[in-house]
């Protein structure tokens, strides 16, 4: 295991965009973890705002400005990294979790089983992913455990479908028929012998759903559906947009958080460019059937193959 | 045979979703906490007054089957009297309810609502495919050269931007030059329908601007993908041996095969296209199906939510159909 795992990094380390990627990504988990020490200000803190405050525009104190109750924008958006990695590693586990488990057991079981979840799956990944979020946050509340929740619940369906696939043809191979022969029971046998095998390809996947259940939290505050004791990136936003940031063409509020949010999404698209091609060089298959996987993961801001072909190209 | 077997099998397919959903849809607003009946009266109304309306909206039935009422009367038939049959019911009848807020149909703020979402997709989605098949066919044609990093480097960038943001952005960097939203100029006496459109048209663009951003990145990756597979089969090569000119090599080889699973891709996108309206409609004022689900949240206006939604997702379950469909004219050995 260790020695795979050594030849793993050594095969990670020529992927230029794997590295920055991870690079990136570094970046903004130590900002989000030092975001006391690196912010200037403390968002939470109140301030004693002069008319001069209002959406003031860059200066010495305040290098992204202020926002319309005078709190420093560049401290907003450090900030908002914190809840917008929570959400998205959050989110993640659930979609890891959900999707291991119904993509396994659709995987190893086949017949009816495979059929029925498979179906089940087919099914919400129709219902439009962005009104459905919109429509139970809107009923059940806006706290982040419900968003979190919410983007978890509904976005494990390219999971499971990439674990079966998987689980398909490794049930197939010597080790696991076996496994089956020397009588070692269902669960060993996918707990012990597909699993490992399995999960390379899961964490792959993964990290472009913890930059979809970004996106979605961001998608979420900014229609003002984010949790109201936070600030996030999304949230700002919405803030900035509802009260007058437009009409006094305060970029310095507008443009940061949304760069911020393209940076967090292009980190994870190419790390998971490279983990991808580290662990499955033959991912290319029909283009049918990729365009199809595209496409239902665009809308799930997940597109492994064209983004990476768009990534190999730049 | 088997075509007939994958059309049955999807036709099965999307009912069931549409089932699914349809019972999704009652039961979600049926845990709001609270009494439905509160939202709609006024804490000073008598209480028979409030029993009278809990009536009207046949809120005093039991929800999903009326036992009490079947074993009274003894008629089978009676144990369907209950709130969820009901719905069902009004459903059938293209009934979606009055909404909380407006004293109105919620069908008919849908209806009111959907010609300018329409105008606004189709506008955002021609735009979309003009240019993002354009920019993706040249870009398979010159692969490898600094046009075709260029225009993947402009697709990522926008696939990674949220719509919401790029609305933002275009809002911000126009104004002053085009209207900053709505859908036509307010109290505006025009001279002829003519001068009313260019009215409406100059609304449209930014919010259709947005829109086709957000879309066409992926629609020049699909359309370089697919032609460059064409390009490099042989009768491209024979074409060329022929001597017919670049253009029409693209136009008449290129462009016709892929042409299909870009269909496929356009198929799906109109449905999710109405859910990213909600964004875009948001922030232009654009009075379409999405400004009015950005309301009734505001609102809480349930009614109107519970139609919008249930609206939504019947349109992607019927662009996820199409989808299906167009794949069967690609490649009709097409399985599950």
């Amino acid at each position: 295991m260790d020695e795979t795992k050594e030849s793993f990094w050594r095969s990670f380390r020529e992927k230029k965009v794997g590295v920055l990627g991870l690079a990136m990504l570094v970046f903004i988990i130590l900002v989000a973890v030092l975001a006391p020490l690196i912010a200037p200000y403390d968002p939470n803190e109140s301030v004693d705002a002069t008319a001069a405050d209002v959406l003031a525009p860059p200066s010495p104190e305040h290098i992204l400005g202020q926002d319309e109750v005078g709190r420093d924008v560049l401290s907003l958006v450090i900030y908002g990294t914190r809840i917008s990695l929570v959400v998205g590693f959050a989110a993640s586990f659930i979609v890891i979790l959900i999707g291991c488990v119904i993509g396994l057991i659709a995987g190893y079981f086949g017949g009816w089983v495979d059929t029925l979840l498979m179906r089940i799956t087919d099914g919400i990944l129709v219902i439009p992913a962005l009104p459905l979020m919109l429509v139970i946050i809107a009923v059940a509340g806006r706290g982040i455990i419900n968003i979190i929740l919410v983007i978890g619940f509904l976005s494990w369906t390219y999971m499971a479908r990439t674990v079966r696939s998987q689980v398909l043809s490794v049930k197939e191979r010597q080790f696991v028929l076996r496994a089956r022969a020397i009588g070692v029971s269902h669960f060993g046998i996918i707990v012990y012998h597909i699993l490992p095998q399995v999960l390379p390809l899961i964490f792959a996947s993964a990290t472009l759903d913890v930059s979809y259940a970004i996106l979605a939290e961001a998608s979420l505050s900014f229609l003002g559906l984010g949790d109201p004791t936070m600030v996030s990136w999304g949230s700002t936003l919405n803030r900035a947009f509802m009260r007058g940031a437009v009409t006094n063409g305060a970029w310095w509020y507008l443009v940061p958080p949304g760069l911020a949010l393209a940076w967090v999404t292009l980190s994870f698209a190419m790390l998971s460019n490279a983990v991808q091609e580290i662990i499955n060089p033959r991912l290319r298959t029909h283009h049918l059937f990729d365009e199809r996987k595209m496409v239902s993961l665009m809308h799930r801001i997940t597109a492994p193959k064209i983004v990476d072909d768009a990534i190999n190209e730049i | 045979m088997i075509q007939i077997d994958y059309i049955l099998r999807k036709i099965t397919f999307s009912l069931m979703t549409l089932a699914a959903v349809i019972v999704f849809n009652f039961f979600l607003f049926r845990i709001i906490p609270g009494d439905p009946v509160a939202m709609i009266s006024s804490p000073r109304m008598k209480p028979e007054t409030r029993d009278l309306i809990r009536e009207q909206y046949g809120l005093d039935k039991p929800i999903w089957l009326n036992l009490d009422a079947a074993r009274e009367e003894d008629r089978f038939a009676a144990a369907f009297d209950s709130q969820f049959f009901y719905y069902l019911k009004n459903l059938s009848q293209g009934e979606l309810g009055q909404s909380f807020r407006q004293k109105q149909p919620v069908a008919d703020l849908i209806a009111m609502r959907l010609g300018p979402t329409i105008l606004l997709i189709l506008t955002g989605e021609i735009v979309a495919i003009l240019l993002g098949t354009t920019l993706g066919i040249i870009a398979a044609w010159k692969a490898k050269s600094k046009i075709d990093a260029l225009s993947m480097f402009v697709g990522l960038l926008a696939w990674s931007i949220p719509s919401f943001w790029m609305g933002i952005v275009l809002l911000t960097t126009a104004r002053g030059y085009l209207p900053s939203g709505g859908y036509e100029t307010i109290g505006a006496i025009f001279d002829s329908k003519l001068d009313h459109w260019l009215d409406i048209g100059r609304h449209l663009v930014l919010p259709a601007l947005t829109m086709a951003i957000t879309l066409f990145g992926s629609y020049i990756m699909v359309a370089r993908s697919s032609s460059l597979e064409v390009l490099a089969e042989d009768y491209i090569l024979t074409a060329k041996a022929k001597g017919l000119s670049t253009f029409k090599i693209l136009w008449s080889h290129a462009l016709k095969n892929a042409a299909l699973p870009l269909a496929t891709v356009i198929a799906l996108d109109l449905g999710y296209a109405l859910g990213g309206a909600i964004q875009i409609e948001t922030i232009f004022s654009w009075p379409g199906i999405g400004r009015l689900m950005f309301d009734s949240i505001a609102q809480r206006d349930y009614p109107v939510l519970q139609g919008v939604f249930l609206l939504l997702a019947v349109s992607v379950i019927s662009a996820n159909f199409l989808a299906d469909m167009t794949y069967l004219l690609l490649d009709p050995r097409v399985e599950a």
